[in-house]
């Protein structure tokens, strides 16, 4: 197992050959990326010279790796593998999934040296306490266990990507293995989801600064995201929404319309009710996101994405009506409006047949 | 039910299924309703062909006459304002094109985004416009009742909620367009059972009184 060095982390990233300039530009990036003023970029610095590294648990649970891929495969050597190079990643399921025993070995080390200090990093949906715990084990422990043992000394759970943070793919319809979410099992310690199918790589590490510059976890929205990054949507930080403003749009994947770079709304782009840093912050390393490579936005990192509809069904398309709903129900309403004529034609009828005809005489009779 | 997404896929699942099949099932109950209870045969001869006047009366109840627009200038041109912008926003919105081909399964051009902004505006103007004199017209006043105020509420909202999400005014936006979506079906729940039933009666009720004026020969 590897020991964790008493170094901070300004002396480990001065080891590393990041010089003072490059470390206040750091600093004034992760402010700029968190949302904060630049006058806070030296409270930063100091507070990230001085801090020391955390230890992070990861558990990967109902997952596909793609968000340890993002992740772990960003562009380096770059910001991101410089904080990830400075957080005591004492155990990682996928990573270290060799070395067997050793590692469980290392959790429960890590858990019992950092008690109410450790990070808890989960990646993938968790089968329910009420659902079969053999869709998922590791060790032979069910995923639910491990995961309650393990954040019960946590200081905070940290729920990467969207399948953590909300169930996604494996509790899409019909939810086979019974999956939920971390927000659904944790309930007395503080859960910040970073969602996304996969999850943009400066945000985890954002987050994690974050928590080593001001001991606490940064503003949530009401579904726990970072509002750093999810405070916007994707559609009012979009570079085509000009074109949406002026009703310009691509009705088709290979027409003009595609081909101008027009709003991509009627095919089914669900950045208006996305909440993410795609528009801003972009892909490797900057290069370019979903619309702009001629795609609509999946809305990945909104709860329930692969039940929301069809990908390239626009926002405002209902989700399971179509023409023989209401035709069907037309019918039906047809049959209802000619029973009650067919009812009120006969109350005529019958009125008529025993109607009593009175004179004037028999009434002056009555009075 | 956690949150606004889970709200906007409510209001755009199960819940839209419902308030179209009580719409549909409503609506078509009242038409054929109507349509089957039919009226007592008339054996007088005609004197005219009924389709050419009752065409025709659609057409001129449609259009205010002069003596109309002079007694009530502001209910003629308020009308037809926030009729139209109504219609316009309704009818050709991008979003909305795209729900009609969604639930019918074809639909027609949409109009820019600015323009039905625009006509969204003007009939927000002209729906308060409409209650501001309801309620101070002595005469309306006193002939309105609990169901003009529920539907003038409907409507307005309707409209407002949109105006709101497009303008994306409420965060989160999923909230802001589930109200919106909500509003509608609250709308198309109600349409059936109150006078907004008029959008579909109304014409049909021109072309009867328009035929049977045209059928005994006198202009309607």
């Amino acid at each position: 197992m590897r020991k964790r060095p008493d170094k901070t982390l300004g002396e480990s990233l001065r080891d590393h050959g990041l010089s003072r300039r490059g470390f206040l530009k750091l600093c004034a990036t992760t402010a700029s990326l968190m949302a904060l003023p630049p006058s806070l970029a030296p409270a930063i610095a100091a507070a990230l010279e001085q801090a020391r590294r955390p230890s992070v648990i990861w558990l990967s649970f109902q997952e596909c790796t793609g968000c340890t891929e993002s992740l772990t495969r960003s562009h380096a050597p770059t910001l991101e593998d410089l904080i990830f190079d400075f957080i005591s990643l004492d155990y990682h399921h996928t990573l270290q999934a060799a070395s067997g025993e050793a590692a469980e070995a290392a959790r429960f080390q890590a858990m019992e040296e950092n008690k109410g200090q450790y990070l808890v990093i989960v990646d993938g949906s968790i089968p329910g306490p009420d659902a079969n715990p053999g869709f998922s084990t590791v060790a032979g422990h069910s995923n639910y266990d491990i995961l309650m043992e393990t954040v019960e000394h946590a200081a905070a759970v940290i729920a990467v990507g969207t399948c953590a943070a909300f169930g996604g793919l494996p509790q899409a319809r019909p939810n086979p293995t019974g999956a939920m979410s971390v927000m659904d099992l944790v309930r007395d310690k503080p859960v910040i989801n970073v969602p996304g199918c996969p999850p943009i790589p400066m945000v985890i590490t954002g987050v994690v600064a974050h928590y080593l510059v001001f001991g606490r976890l940064p503003e949530l929205d009401a579904y726990h995201r970072p509002l750093a990054f999810y405070g916007q949507s994707i559609h009012d930080r979009c570079y085509r929404r000009p074109f949406y403003d002026k009703g310009l749009f691509a009705e088709r994947f290979d027409d003009e319309g595609a081909r101008q770079g027009w709003c991509l709304y009627r095919l089914g782009c669900k950045g208006p009710t996305t909440y993410n840093a795609c528009a801003t912050m972009k892909w490797n390393d900057g290069t370019s996101w979903p619309i702009e490579a001629g795609h609509p936005c999946l809305g990945c990192s909104e709860p329930k994405f692969w039940d929301a509809g069809g990908f390239y069904e626009p926002v405002s398309v209902p989700l399971t009506l179509g023409p023989t709903t209401l035709l069907g129900a037309g019918a039906a309403g047809g049959v209802i409006g000619g029973g009650l004529a067919a009812m009120a034609r006969k109350q005529v009828k019958q009125d008529a047949a025993t109607r009593q005809p009175v004179t004037v005489d028999e009434l002056e009779q009555k009075l | 039910m956690s949150g606004s997404m889970e709200f906007l896929l409510w209001t755009k699942g199960p819940l839209f299924n419902i308030a179209l099949a009580i719409f549909a099932i409503g609506l078509m109950a009242r038409l054929v309703e109507i349509f089957m209870l039919g009226r007592a045969p008339n054996y007088a001869e005609p004197r005219a062909h009924e389709w050419p006047a009752g065409l025709r009366t659609m057409l001129t109840r449609t259009v205010a006459d002069p003596g109309t627009f002079q007694r009530a200038p502001f209910n003629v041109v308020v009308g037809w304002v926030w009729h139209l912008g109504f219609l316009t926003a309704l009818l050709f919105f991008v979003p909305h094109v795209e729900l009609i081909q969604g639930v019918l399964g074809f639909a027609w051009p949409a109009l820019p985004n600015p323009v039905v902004d625009f006509a969204t505006a003007i009939t927000l103007l002209a729906l308060i416009a409409t209650l501001v004199h309801r309620l101070t017209h002595p005469v309306k006043r006193h002939i309105s009742t609990i169901e003009d105020y529920l539907v003038w509420a409907v409507v307005f909202m309707v409209v407002l909620t949109g105006y709101l999400a497009y303008h994306r005014l409420v965060e989160p936006y999923p909230l802001a367009l589930g109200m919106h979506i909500l509003c509608a079906e609250i709308l198309l729940i109600i349409l059936p059972f109150t006078k907004l039933t008029h959008i579909f009666t109304t014409f049909i009720a021109r072309w009867y009184n328009g035929a049977a004026f045209g059928r005994k020969g006198v202009q309607s």
